[in-house]
């Protein structure tokens, strides 16, 4: 993959907006973003409803993710386009997903809706229809998914980069500082990660910093470019954003996203834990 | 439960004991500012979280102890720094002027 073909710019969406095969999706954190404006023609996907099981704690399966797509008439052949606030967090998240449901063909919009926005570029509240397909998703891609077991086996073994900020790798803070700090599982890191945190990919308006840059990022904090790589977060949204940098823009092979990440890894009965701003011993 | 500071947001539902909370509003020549986006950066200016403004131009973290910049962007404006001291049990409010 590269840069050419895993992101498009805000201009790039502009001029695509009467483009039948192009289908922008808007994907929030924060679910309700859509509803108070998005980008014209652009549908939405909630990630808490639509893109969970709604009782064990996955992603729905194959044949409901194909059912979801269907129904919000998405074809297979489309070319998607996902953006979303929070400098595409969960615009990347699905940008995984997609992937993992093998979309040929998806595109993350750089900077997101921020990006959108600071260009005061149009929104609207009207909400397209769409006609429905037969969507056929693949079986899951797990070459890009990864485990809490390989995960604890990963441990002073692969590249463990972890994408929270200082604070919350340190175990100062649970969560990102816009949620409340209410979760009861213990603070801290995985023995031997590596704290890159998420937002060193990005500039401040929410695009990616070029390739050199990020070349440069994670050549300094000493990526092992022989190992494979697995990168985590708390729930698995901004290392999604990592995973994008790493496999899709600088091209590394064997990435996987740990979206179990510190909210099971954190509560897991017996697994080793570092607590402070160094990566700790295997 | 505490009260709002006045012309703050409402803390209703929050508890205020075990937060440490940054808030305010986001002003441009005395408007609020609906479609900004407030940044928290860390002592070390790495960036912690952000959030769009709401209609009214008000803004939330639920930060820790110690000094924290608030960056303000905004269409058709310059980025703003703010700093902010937050501890736990207490609500720094701050008007972002752009």
């Amino acid at each position: 993959m590269s840069r050419e073909n895993s992101l498009v710019s805000t201009q790039w969406v502009e001029d695509h907006l009467d483009d039948e095969k192009v289908v922008v999706i808007e994907v929030d954190e924060d679910t309700t973003s859509y509803d108070k404006g998005h980008i014209r023609g652009a549908i939405k996907l909630d990630w808490t409803t639509d893109l969970q099981d709604q009782v064990r704690r996955d992603f729905v399966n194959r044949d409901r993710f194909s059912e979801l797509l269907s129904e919000r008439g998405v074809a297979n052949d489309d070319t998607v386009v996902l953006y979303g606030g929070n400098n595409n967090w969960f615009a990347a998240y699905a940008y995984w997903y997609f992937k993992l449901y093998g979309h040929q063909d998806v595109k993350l919009m750089d900077g997101g809706r921020k990006k959108w926005e600071l260009d005061s570029r149009e929104l609207t509240d009207e909400v397209p229809t769409r006609e429905k397909t037969t969507y056929t998703a693949q079986d899951p891609d797990l070459s890009i998914r990864a485990f809490r077991d390989e995960t604890v086996e990963a441990i002073g073994v692969k590249n463990l980069i972890d994408v929270r900020s200082p604070d919350e790798y340190a175990g100062r803070l649970l969560a990102p500082a816009h949620l409340p700090q209410e979760q009861a599982q213990r603070a801290g890191h995985i023995p031997t990660s590596l704290n890159v945190p998420w937002s060193k990919n990005c500039n401040d308006d929410g695009t990616f910093k070029s390739d050199e840059e990020l070349k440069a990022l994670y050549a300094e904090v000493g990526i092992d470019d022989s190992k494979d790589t697995i990168a985590l977060c708390r729930i698995g949204e901004r290392s999604s954003l990592t995973w994008f940098v790493l496999k899709e823009l600088l091209g590394h092979q064997n990435v996987k996203n740990y979206d179990g990440s510190w909210t099971e890894y954190g509560s897991l009965v017996g697994v080793p834990v570092a607590l402070g701003d160094e990566p700790g011993e295997a | 439960m505490c009260g709002a500071t006045e012309g703050g947001l409402p803390l209703d539902g929050v508890n205020v004991a075990k937060e440490a909370i940054v808030q305010g509003q986001v002003l441009r020549g005395g408007e609020p500012v609906g479609n900004a986006y407030v940044r928290l950066l860390d002592k070390s200016d790495e960036f912690t979280a952000e959030v769009p403004t709401s209609a009214t131009g008000h803004f939330r973290f639920f930060a820790g102890d110690g000094e924290w910049t608030l960056r303000t962007l905004a269409p058709e404006a310059d980025p703003v720094d703010r700093k902010v001291v937050a501890s736990v049990g207490s609500v720094a409010e701050v008007v972002v002027r752009i």
